[in-house]
């Protein structure tokens, strides 16, 4: 256009727009949540606990606790008790490790898919496919929601570490309270879970017998309330 | 007519808090000091800025709550001190990371965090946790770093892009909010955008976060997208991938979407759909996509409501992107206005209503609007006809006397004065010779010469016109404007047309002195 005014006007709109969080009209609204908030903390000290199984954490507000249960009882893995920050992350999880034919099916094509959701592509293992989030997607070398699920000793069950040379891993406290919830924690099945089945048949396609699946405490496909513990479900045959 | 794409490079933005307890008067100093930068900034093609989520009672919570020296920023050892995890309860390393947010405000202190070894490890342990306030707190360290100046501070972000990313993902709204806002504020730097966000999926990540049902969502998605969408690089790298994507469908929908809620929304879409329309990437795309007379739709129902009740607040903030995006359409070469033909009336009466309501508090928009008459008016002699109605035509003229509107009326009106003779006659009846005087006695050049275009056509059209003016002394007025170099050739040839018109009728052929101009 002729001038830019416009354009200063948007710029000057966003440096201050300080203090807010999205706009007016939720303002407004988390204004009346805070009045109502400290009104109710004033009754009763609590308002907000955790239904989640085993958790029973307080809240003191409604956004804090949302937060928690979106980050601890969102994407959980029946079997592990590993919690995702994403359906992706835990679906290639739940395949990768409580999967019985997922090995078996890796030796005959590439299985372990890019951790990234957008990206398709698929690797022969999971040292491939770090190799393709370091290369191609500049992702970091110890990526966090990459790690392996561990044996029975686990490094959240020791005590609280003063070594600094492994900063990444803070879970400590939720261990203390609810042992299963760490996304550090390893597997509470066995490890013969995730070992290949030697007598089970290599048809990659054919659904998994369901007597030799961990037997997730939930049918897979249901979810309860805002979302709960998902267990392994076939991913490759579904009509 | 297209209008450049802010371009955007080192950072401008600084740091400013906009708490409850500044006064109206600090308020607007510092609004005057800001305008001002980016002014100039602008002048350099440098409009960068970034946006700081930051909840006020937390600030002041601090600030009360704890004793002097939480403005102050923090020595390197209390740095390390407040990272440190060791024998701390959740409490505990909660308040710490708060302090540091305070700190991180400084940007010694930023300094000072980037310096420190591994303390961003450090902080991305914490972000990546799974103890929720914890991670939320060193989420808004990350944000505080992201809204730095420096680029090195920036840069030094760089490791927790991919788990910002990751977040998005998830299902926290909170989190997901204070993530977009930190990322769009990374994407100033176009080192981040090239060398990380794009290899990490950051279009397909924001396309779902369009999707998003929560408003605030919605909002931050369309920030970080305007922030990736008006860098420099942006036409070759990011916004074919925008366009592969099918985003600008859904940035269309969110732009036309509850204003009355997602004002915010709306206003971050449009900003995003000018920077693609500008970059002239594939607008033959968005052409059929109907963009254009989707937008124009939304404009009439805009000005529609605004006759109606009170403008919401910072509507302006919205017309002045969607205005942009409907001009810049029809100045597209391949003829898309006829899309526009059945609502073209209502979008011109539209922009009256917006000139009439943002005057005189914002006159930038009355820019804008005056952009798209002139677009709208180019080649569409109905429309030229329908703008010389009685209703509208007198609030055009009106602002011949607004500094920074002049030019670009008389440029309307020489649209309107070149569809002929049927045109001329009215022009000069509405406008009359006082106007033509009136516009020859203003001081901008600009403004004058396209007065001088504007005399030509209509005597060159209604010759009656000319002998008016010669006999209402406009000769001595353009003699005015003769010492004047850049203007004195098409003065003395305008002279010459007007005195030869003016005379008793001799053989000289019109046209041959028309060509003098």
């Amino acid at each position: 256009p002729p001038s830019q005014d416009g354009d200063v006007e948007r710029h000057l709109s966003l440096q201050l727009q300080g203090a807010l969080s999205g706009g007016p009209a939720r303002e407004e609204a988390e204004e009346a949540e805070e009045e109502a908030g400290a009104a109710a903390a004033a009754a009763a000290a609590a308002a907000f606990l955790c239904p989640a199984a085993g958790c029973g954490q307080t809240f003191s507000t409604s956004e804090s606790y949302e937060h928690h249960y979106a980050l601890l009882h969102r994407e959980v893995c029946a079997s592990c008790k590993r919690s995702f920050p994403s359906a992706h992350l835990l679906d290639t999880h739940l395949l990768e490790w409580h999967d019985s034919l997922f090995r078996l099916m890796a030796e005959r094509r590439d299985m372990y898919q890019c951790l990234v959701e957008s990206c398709a592509e698929k690797f022969k293992s999971s040292k491939d496919r770090k190799d393709h989030l370091i290369k191609v997607h500049q992702y970091p070398a110890d990526f966090r929601f990459d790690k392996p699920v561990k044996s029975k000793s686990t490094k959240t069950m020791t005590p609280p570490s003063r070594d600094h040379s492994v900063p990444m891993d803070v879970n400590i406290e939720a261990c203390e309270r609810s042992p299963g919830d760490a996304m550090e924690t390893g597997p509470s099945e066995t490890a013969a879970d995730q070992a290949p089945q030697p007598g089970m048949e290599n048809t990659p396609v054919s659904p998994p017998s369901v007597t030799q699946l961990p037997r997730p405490r939930i049918p897979p496909s249901i979810c309860f309330g805002q979302g709960a513990t998902r267990g392994f479900r076939s991913r490759k045959k579904r009509v | 007519m297209l209008s450049p794409a802010s371009a955007a490079s080192s950072g401008l933005a600084g740091r400013r808090r906009w708490g409850r307890g500044c006064t109206v008067e600090e308020l607007r100093a510092r609004r005057r000091e800001r305008e001002a930068a980016l002014r100039s900034a602008r002048r350099l093609q440098q409009l960068v800025s970034k946006r700081l989520l930051r909840e006020d009672e937390l600030i002041e919570d601090v600030c009360v709550g704890t004793d002097s020296g939480t403005t102050a920023p923090v020595s390197e050892q209390e740095v390390a001190e407040l990272l440190s995890n060791a024998h701390k309860g959740t409490e505990e390393r909660i308040k710490s990371l708060r302090r540091l947010r305070w700190g991180l405000q400084h940007k010694e202190t930023q300094q000072t965090f980037i310096r420190l070894e591994g303390s961003m490890r450090v902080l991305i342990g914490l972000f990546t946790s799974n103890l929720a306030d914890l991670q939320m707190e060193a989420a808004r360290c990350l944000h505080e770093l992201s809204h730095a100046q420096d680029p090195e501070v920036v840069e030094a972000c760089l490791p927790a892009t991919s788990y910002l990313l990751t977040y998005l993902s998830g299902h926290s709204t909170a989190l997901m909010e204070l993530c977009l806002y930190t990322l769009g504020n990374l994407a100033v730097e176009t080192k981040v955008v090239k060398k990380q966000l794009l290899p990490q999926g950051i279009i397909p990540v924001l396309a779902s976060c369009m999707q998003s049902p929560h408003l605030a969502v919605q909002e931050g998605a369309g920030y970080a997208l305007s922030q990736l969408l008006q860098s420099k690089e942006a036409a070759e790298e990011i916004i074919p991938l925008v366009l592969g994507s099918g985003l600008s469908q859904h940035m269309l929908r969110l732009v036309c979407s509850d204003l009355e809620q997602g004002m915010g929304v709306a206003v971050e879409f449009a900003w995003c759909l000018h920077y693609i329309i500008c970059s002239r990437v594939n607008n033959s795309l968005l052409v059929s996509q109907r963009t254009l007379p989707t937008l124009g739709q939304l404009l009439v129902a805009l000005a529609s409501t605004m006759t109606t009740t009170t403008p919401a607040e910072g509507l302006e903030l919205l017309v002045c992107p969607v205005v942009r995006c409907v001009s810049n359409l029809l100045a597209e070469d391949e003829p898309c206005s006829g899309e526009l033909q059945a609502q073209a009336e209502c979008l011109l009466r539209a922009v009256f209503v917006f000139i009439r309501s943002f005057l005189p508090r914002h006159l930038f928009i009355v820019q804008e609007c005056l952009w798209l008459l002139n677009n709208l008016t180019a080649d569409d002699p109905a429309l030229c006809s329908a703008l010389l109605s009685p209703d509208l035509f007198p609030s055009l003229l009106q602002l011949l006397h607004c500094q920074k509107a002049s030019v670009l009326v008389l440029t309307v009106l020489c649209n309107v004065a070149a569809k002929g003779p049927a045109h001329c006659q009215a022009l000069h009846q509405k406008a009359g010779l006082p106007f033509l005087l009136g516009a020859l006695a203003l001081s901008d050049d600009q403004a004058v010469n396209q007065v001088l275009e504007l005399a030509h056509l209509l005597f060159l059209h209604w010759p009656e016109a000319a002998i008016g003016f010669v006999d209402h002394s406009g000769l001595q007025a353009l003699e005015r404007h003769r010492d004047n170099l850049l203007l004195r050739e098409k003065v003395e040839a305008l002279i010459r047309i007007a005195s030869q018109l003016a005379a008793p009728p001799q053989d000289c052929p019109l046209e041959a002195s028309a060509e003098d101009l």
